[in-house]
């Protein structure tokens, strides 16, 4: 006969038992409140930024609906412009450019980026300016608008004077808040904002310069705006213009950062699952302990179910605290989000409580609590009533136990699901859920490996007291392996960030490093190039590269429009490739980052792969890039007539290259053969290495008075602006990879707060057997300088294999181990170790021997 | 020789003091054997422990081989106690990390002597019967054996005093008894002074010397069987 399921009883014996341990059980429930905090803070912060975003739509653009292109809006599109005009339909231009700026007063130069606007623009939102009130001011002639780092960064003051290219306007005021903005405009460099009229004077938009070209309209009727893409679609796509709408813009930053949120959500569940082990711990240890009173309680008549259910009570009750807790602390996260992640922000996030996030937060928080406390729950059902008077009486160990083995799969569901509810992609969750179990089991297993070896071949020589506090990781219902678990995977997640990141910001200072050209030159007219290679100097190497704008009209004679409607996707080519400009170049010699892999060069050296001969007859030779060539779905042999200012000049492909896009230098998907290009509209691009600071500004000083409509960019600036995106991301990654390294602390704390009345035994006996305090604090120091060592190099070695493989396959660049950021990692992770543990373990020193024998029975 | 006087000691228990011992007297001549015997609760492990310098009396000294006990720092009694006291426990207490040889080893090890003693570490094994299960972990060990490792244990540092808190207490009757005429063995061959707890008042009455405790106070002082050289 069974003994019944009495839930009453179970729920009244699990609310008298939560007297008893919860103060020590309970710090394990602080992984679960970190683990939770995290989910909601990163949740409720998604849906504040997808809502401000929303919000946001008109004034992010500035308008309803934009007409944009990277050449002059051509005649067709400025004739629907008209039209809607007559229709009442507002319309303003904004055309963007960069070009180099002088400061007459201090004689400084920089590559800004030049915004001529028409009046009206942005029709929504406050242009926050320095004085108050004068935004406007730069559509008066010779007035200019500046950002205010153009002020620190050409070292003026407002009613300083400026020359943008032939005219000299001056400065009315600073621009302190366009709410147009978005990510990164700091990074993408300081603007000024003059008229449309200044910007014609300035000569600055030219034959082939870069240059956007925009058109924003003011038109609130979402029905109307929404209607004009049909109403024009043959133009539209007749003409290569793009027509977007402010509420698509806004859906794809909200979608940018949704993803970004969804990775960081993966973080945050990561430090959630590590909180469950943490909790499987601790309840194994307090059923152990719990034990004897289980057994009674079997004595005098509950059922094993019974027993069970008090317990899992217990567990849920537990969790439902440390979810509440983490409600709590992610609600406070979730203001503080903004200010963290401000510099990755396109706007200003108001947040709001979000009742799903915090919902959701609490609901995987039990869930985690009670699934991982489950398998060691299941102890209960083991204990014999005879244990409650033979203690070590120990039941027979089941051999097919259909409960467990349903236990294990719930836990593998539940992660497996968690983890594809989270991610951007189910695709990424399952992949995340399987890589966590590969880094859970390699740093466990590494762990695992390394405690055995430490305790194999730890030297017999050494003191007492160390030998002892190492083979205290050894001890009957020791956490070594959750702690390791925890601290390992925490270790893992920072050691990951810090070698990505490192390998990434060493690929960008060898790409500006010796020897690599420091200094673009762009926009130089062929009639200009002597003078300014006069200008450089000849120490500079210049390298010069003519630039021939020109786009694909047809490849093997058939035309593109035909090509793209090939149902086959392995023949269509690919539309960017066919449909964008190109800017082409033509030399005789390979360039450095070039590396020719089949057909043959001019001159007829064979590619390195496949250097067979190719007969062009009498047609131009032409040499793509391999990727380019892929999407195009040529190959050697093919031809392609490109359209080079209304001419069509068809070439055939005579050579494939490969080149490193990595390397800060000219490089181009498609170079001719010398002589065909010659006479071709053209202008010209140049790179050059100057070493020192000075000599690089008085060359970009004179440039802009003798040459004003050649823009030359500083690959140091641009290092720094790149640098700066860098960190700001990695603060952010850095932020939640925090998490994972505190639930690993707080593991290591509830596993001090699971084994404290152990370890004050042992310290209590030591000290009765003569041992000194400075020796139980050898001992002590020992076992936590022992397990975070191991914790953290199982991790750290996890971390340094991961970048092996990520870092070249992901990023496609070099990876060497950087030995000092691990050698820092270890040294945090293992003193901080070090730290809780001895604080954890003070009141062993304090308290006398006789009190603590007395009351830890064995 | 170890002398107590005035020794009192009080704890708090729900708020309130609660004296364990009150003005307790004791004198115990070098080399006796003497057994404490009371009831639950009338002070006897408190007292031992007091005797051990493991706990801080409220009141009184207690002199150790002519040291003031607490005169000393803790590390100073726990100095003392590595050089002159051994201890067994009613549970063993034995380091569940370390085989049998390691856990006598420690107290050797705690005064340095490590790498020499382990011939004397074995040997004493060895006389308790043990000398085939130097390598086993004390959950290998069944009581009466890990209780033996204890009492190797507490020998190795060839101790002036011995204090034993009900050593056969989790003991059957015959390992009990096995166990203590290892103590009084090793204690004869070794001339050390025999501080012994016990509820069980046969055992007691193997004492040259029994005490008995009532209320925190000594309640008699009486011969023991053995009365040896009192």
């Amino acid at each position: 006969m069974r003994a019944p399921l009495r839930p009453g009883f179970a729920l009244k014996l699990a609310l008298r038992e939560s007297r008893y341990g919860f103060r020590r059980v309970g710090v394990y429930m602080a992984s679960i409140t970190l683990g939770v905090a995290a989910l909601v803070s990163i949740h409720s912060f998604r849906d504040d930024f997808s809502r401000s975003v929303q919000e946001e739509a008109d004034v992010l653009m500035g308008a309803n609906a934009r007409f944009a292109d990277d050449k002059p809006i051509g005649p067709e599109i400025r004739a629907v412009i008209d039209s809607l005009r007559d229709e009442g339909v507002e319309s303003a231009r904004v055309t963007t450019a960069s070009s180099m700026i002088l400061a007459p007063t201090s004689d400084v130069v920089r590559l800004l980026q030049v915004r001529a606007l028409d009046q009206g623009y942005p029709y929504y939102g406050d242009v926050a300016t320095e004085p108050a009130g004068v935004w406007g001011a730069h559509l008066e002639p010779g007035k200019v608008l500046v950002d205010p780092a153009v002020l620190t960064q050409l070292r003026v003051s407002i009613g300083d004077s400026l020359v943008v290219g032939t005219v000299r306007l001056v400065i009315a005021g600073t621009v302190d808040d366009l709410p147009t903005d978005v990510a990164f405009q700091a990074a993408i460099g300081p603007r000024i904002h003059i008229s449309q009229e200044s910007m014609e004077r300035a000569g600055l938009v030219g034959f082939g310069s870069l240059a956007r070209y925009e058109v924003y309209l003011r038109l609130p009727d979402q029905n109307e705006r929404g209607g004009l893409r049909d109403r024009y679609s043959e133009v539209l796509r007749a003409s290569g213009v793009s027509y977007r709408l402010a509420e698509e813009q806004a859906q794809s930053l909200a979608n940018g950062v949704r993803f970004l949120g969804r990775f960081l959500a993966l973080v945050g569940l990561a430090a959630l699952l590590l909180g469950g082990v943490g909790v499987a711990s601790a309840i194994h240890v307090y059923i152990r302990e719990r034990r004897p009173g289980i057994a009674v309680l079997r004595c005098i008549g509950a059922g094993q179910s019974t027993a069970f259910l008090a317990y899992l009570i217990q567990a849920a009750w537990l969790g439902l605290l440390g979810a509440s807790g983490g409600v709590v602390l992610g609600v406070v996260l979730q203001e503080v989000m903004p200010i963290v992640l401000a510099g990755v922000l396109p706007v200003d996030v108001n947040t709001r409580l979000s009742l799903p996030s915090i919902a959701a937060g609490l609901g995987i928080g039990v869930w985690v609590a009670v699934v991982f406390a489950l398998i060691p729950l299941l102890q209960v059902r083991d204990v014999p009533p005879l244990a409650a008077i033979r203690q070590d009486f120990e039941a027979r160990r089941r051999r097919f136990d259909l409960p467990r083995l349903a236990a294990y799969l719930a836990l593998a569901a539940s992660v497996l699901l968690l983890c594809a509810l989270e991610a951007p992609e189910p695709e990424i969750g399952i992949g995340f859920a399987l890589g966590l179990a590969v880094a859970g089991g390699t740093i466990a297993a590494v762990g695992l490996g390394l405690t055995h070896l430490t305790r194999r071949f730890f030297p017999a020589r050494a003191s007492y007291p160390v030998r002892q506090g190492v083979s205290n990781l050894f001890r009957p219902q020791n956490q070594t392996v959750s702690v390791t678990l925890a601290l390992g995977f925490g270790a893992f997640v920072i050691g990951m960030i810090v070698q990505v990141e490192a390998s990434l910001r060493d690929d960008l200072t060898m790409s500006a490093g010796d020897g690599q050209p420091n200094l673009l030159l762009f926009d130089i007219q062929t009639d200009q190039l002597a003078g300014i290679l006069e200008l450089v100097g000849e120490d500079a190497q210049a390298d010069v590269s003519p630039l021939v704008t020109g786009r694909v009209a047809q490849i093997n004679r058939i035309s593109v429009d035909s090509l793209r409607a090939n149902p086959d996707p392995e023949q269509r080519p690919d539309a960017w490739a066919v449909r964008r400009e190109y800017r082409n170049t033509y030399r005789a010699t390979l360039g450095r980052a070039e590396t020719l892999i089949s057909g043959q060069w001019w001159d007829g050296t064979p590619g390195t792969e496949d250097g067979t001969p190719v007969d062009y007859g009498r047609l131009p030779r032409v040499s793509l890039e391999q990727d380019v060539a892929e999407s195009l779905r040529v190959g050697l042999g093919d031809t392609i007539a490109w359209d080079i200012s209304g001419t069509q000049i068809e070439t055939v492909i005579t050579s494939l290259r490969r080149v490193d896009w990595g390397r800060l230098e000219p490089n181009f998907f498609a170079i001719f053969e010398p002589g065909v290009l010659d006479d071709a509209p053209q202008n010209i691009l140049l790179v050059a290495r100057i070493p020192s600071d000075e000599e690089r500004a008085r060359v970009q000083r004179d440039l802009v008075g003798v040459f004003p409509n050649v823009s030359a960019l500083d690959f140091s600036r641009v290092q720094e602006a790149i640098e700066s995106v860098l960190s700001r991301v990695r603060q952010a990654v850095a932020f939640l990879g925090g998490f994972s390294a505190l639930a690993g602390i707080i593991v290591l704390i509830g596993a001090l707060a699971t084994s404290r009345m152990q370890r004050l035994r042992e310290g209590a006996l030591l000290k009765t057997l003569g041992a000194r305090r400075n020796q139980v604090m050898t001992v002590l120091f020992a076992e936590y300088l022992a397990l975070g060592s191991i914790a953290t190099a199982s991790g750290l070695l996890l971390a340094i294999g991961a970048s092996a493989i990520v870092v070249p396959q992901v990023f496609e660049i070099d990876y060497t181990v950087r030995l000092g950021s691990v050698g820092v990692i270890w040294l945090v992770v293992v003193s901080l170790t070090v730290l809780t543990g001895l604080v954890g373990s003070r009141d062993l020193l304090r308290r006398p021997p006789l009190p603590v024998l007395r009351e830890a029975p064995e | 020789m170890i002398v107590a006087e005035g020794l009192e000691k009080t704890y708090t228990s729900g708020g309130r003091p609660l004296p364990v011992l009150r003005s307790l007297d004791l004198q115990i001549e070098a080399e006796s054997f003497v057994s404490v015997v009371g009831p639950s609760g009338s002070g006897k492990t408190t007292l031992l422990g007091l005797l051990a310098g493991l706990d801080e009396p409220s009141g009184g000294r207690v002199v150790l081989d002519g040291v003031d006990m607490f005169s000393l720092t803790e590390d100073g009694r726990a100095e003392f106690r590595s050089q002159n006291v051994g201890f067994v426990f009613q549970t063993f207490h034995l380091l569940p990390t370390l085989t049998a040889l390691e856990n006598v080893l420690v107290p050797l090890e705690l005064r340095g002597e490590g790498r020499s003693a382990r011939g004397r570490a074995e040997a004493l094994l060895e006389r308790v019967g043990l000398g085939d299960r130097l390598d086993h972990y004390p959950a290998q060990l069944s009581g009466g054996e890990q209780q033996r490792v204890a009492l190797a244990r507490a020998f190795a540092n060839r101790p002036k005093i011995l204090f034993a808190d009900e050593p056969t207490g989790n003991l059957d009757r015959e390992t009990g008894a096995s166990i203590v005429e290892m103590l009084e063995e090793l204690n004869r061959e070794a001339y050390t002074t025999l501080v012994l707890v016990t509820h069980d008042l046969s055992l007691a009455e193997r004492a040259h010397r029994v005490v008995s405790l009532a209320g925190g106070r000594v309640a008699s002082d009486r011969p023991g069987t053995d009365s040896g050289p009192l």
